[in-house]
């Protein structure tokens, strides 16, 4: 049992090359994600932490390496929030629903939502503080509240891993603060959180691992090593520019 | 009124067009929903015009309409389909060429058959009298069919709709979906054909979603008021095509377009006030 805890890596990701036509994004690089893992991702914008993020969610395939999930994750048990906001300005849909389409993946070929989905989907919304939106559209919100909706639909989806994209942009900071929180305590439930960030301050308050990646350059290891090493000077200088 | 609409029922032929168009006008309106907001309804377009393209070779080769167009609308689907999500080619010039290519060889073919007694006419613009007794059996079956899955997928089909990548990433076979949407859409362009015409029957795919996406602001409601909206304007098509002797295919489409118009305005009005 005990061994277990150490050789289990719930992501391994091996040599891994990542490009769009002939322009190479990531190349080369390798790093693990553990059971209960909490990895921020930082770097400069363009430098692939988006990129990354679809191909530890298969939805970019990778030039070169591999991306190995361990014994312990299947697709359907994670959860992710975009960037982008993908779904179309004129697009019809209920805050509810698209809260609850989250609960998807946990319903295999069953058709339709169980009570316990509805409640799950109900938790979550109260969770972010979006109870009072359910049945407002999704199109007429302001880019916080649809960043919450999302938020709310990705913890739905999330069983053993959450993955988010940039989830504080667009937020005002108490709703950041909170949202801080919460990952937080979703991370200590046994949930593995894998979160791109700007926030430079808050990567390195909440993060156990820290992957950072530049143009040309990353490095990836635990906090402490990461505060020894010289790519904290250049994401100090980073953060000052912004 | 009351009049027009027992002559309607007392004649068989026109009571199976009414039976095969309310089904696949309730068909073409759920999968509209889901086709016009992925940007999918030249799909529609590009395969009732395969559509007639393989009706006019069976007719030629006397061969059973049916058991020719469905297999090469359904293969017709999933290319287009694929050529749509391929971002590499031109999708819409794709369509559009698939769709032109197969309109004149069906021209072509129905030309070239000068003893036979196959009217251009009805299977351009639709006829009730192209529904056969048989044709209404296998439309019914087919329906039902679409009607079940569809009804069995509506949340998988919500979700690869309004994000498909979220649905990918978190383990939803959006794919498969995908091309469960385009089977769908082919049976219901196969069935609707004859009534409706190959150039009228992606009508009844775009009006009802598009109608009912001016006042409905969720997925649900969109879906079935498009339903509501789809059966209405065929029957009010129907008794106008009647009592007025017009095509029935052409008057459906007539009253599909007038209503959009009233919805445009009933949602203009709903957003002011
Ligand atoms: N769909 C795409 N097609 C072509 N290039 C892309 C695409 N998406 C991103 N890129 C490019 O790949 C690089 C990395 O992008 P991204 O992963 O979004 O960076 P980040 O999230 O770190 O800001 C950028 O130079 C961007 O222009
Ligand atoms: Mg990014």
């Amino acid at each position: 049992m005990i061994l277990e805890v150490f050789v289990t890596a719930l992501i391994s990701i091996d040599n891994l090359t990542l490009s769009y036509e002939n322009m190479t994004v990531i190349e080369n690089l390798s790093f693990e994600v553990f059971d209960g893992d909490y990895l921020c991702v930082v770097g400069e914008n363009g430098s692939g932490k988006s990129t990354l993020v679809k191909a530890l969610l298969s939805l970019k395939k990778p030039d070169k390496g591999s991306i190995e999930f361990g014994d312990g994750l299947k697709k359907n048990e994670i959860g992710y929030l975009p960037q982008q906001n993908v779904a179309q300005k004129d697009f019809p849909a209920s805050v509810y629903e698209v809260v609850i389409s989250g609960c998807l993946n946990s319903r295999g070929i069953r058709p339709f939502y169980s009570s316990k989905d509805k409640k799950r989907a109900l938790d979550n919304m109260e969770l972010l503080n979006i109870t009072d939106l359910k049945s407002r559209s999704y199109r007429d919100l302001s880019g916080g509240q649809q960043q919450r909706v999302l938020l709310s639909r990705a913890l739905c989806a999330t069983k053993k891993l959450i993955l988010l994209d940039e989830p504080v942009a667009g937020l005002d900071p108490i709703v950041t603060a909170e949202l801080y929180d919460l990952i937080k305590k979703i991370n200590k439930s046994g949930v593995t959180v894998i979160m791109v960030t700007h926030d430079f301050p808050a990567a390195l308050k909440y993060s156990k691992h820290i992957l950072c990646m530049t143009e040309e350059d990353w490095f990836f290891g635990s906090r402490e090593e990461f505060l020894k090493s010289k790519f904290v000077n250049f994401m100090r200088g980073g953060e000052e520019l912004d | 009124m009351i009049e027009i609409i027992s002559e309607i029922f007392s004649s068989p032929i026109l009571v199976r067009a009414m039976i095969v168009g309310i089904l696949v006008s309730l068909c073409a309106a759920l999968l509209g929903v889901s086709l016009v907001l992925k940007r999918f309804s030249m799909i529609g377009d590009g395969l009732s015009h395969v559509g007639f393209g393989a009706l006019a070779i069976a007719a030629v080769m006397n061969l059973a309409p049916m058991a020719v167009a469905i297999p090469v609308v359904i293969i017709a689907a999933f290319l287009l389909l694929r050529l749509s999500s391929n971002g590499k080619i031109k999708g819409d010039a794709a369509i559009a060429m698939i769709s032109t290519g197969a309109l004149g060889v069906g021209v072509m073919a129905v030309s070239m058959s000068k003893g036979m007694n196959i009217d251009l006419n009805s299977y351009l613009f639709g006829s009730i009298m192209s529904v056969s007794s048989e044709d209404v059996v296998i439309s019914v079956i087919l329906s039902v069919i679409v009607l079940f899955i569809f009804v069995f997928f509506y949340t998988k089909i919500f979700a690869i709709t309004f994000d498909e990548n979220f649905a990918k990433a978190t383990g939803t076979a959006a794919d498969i979906y995908n091309m469960l949407i385009a089977l769908l859409t082919a049976m219901t362009i196969v069935i609707g054909m004859r009534l409706m015409g190959s150039m009228l029957i992606s009508s009844l795919i775009i009006f009802p979603a598009l109608c009912s996406m001016r006042v409905f602001k969720n997925f649900k409601s969109v879906t079935i008021c498009s339903g509501i909206i789809s059966v209405i304007t065929f029957l009010a098509g129907m008794i106008i095509s009647y009592a007025a002797e017009t095509p029935c295919g052409a008057s459906i489409v007539c009253v599909n377009a007038l209503s959009f118009i009233v919805f445009y305005i009933i949602g203009k009005i709903k957003k002011t006030t």
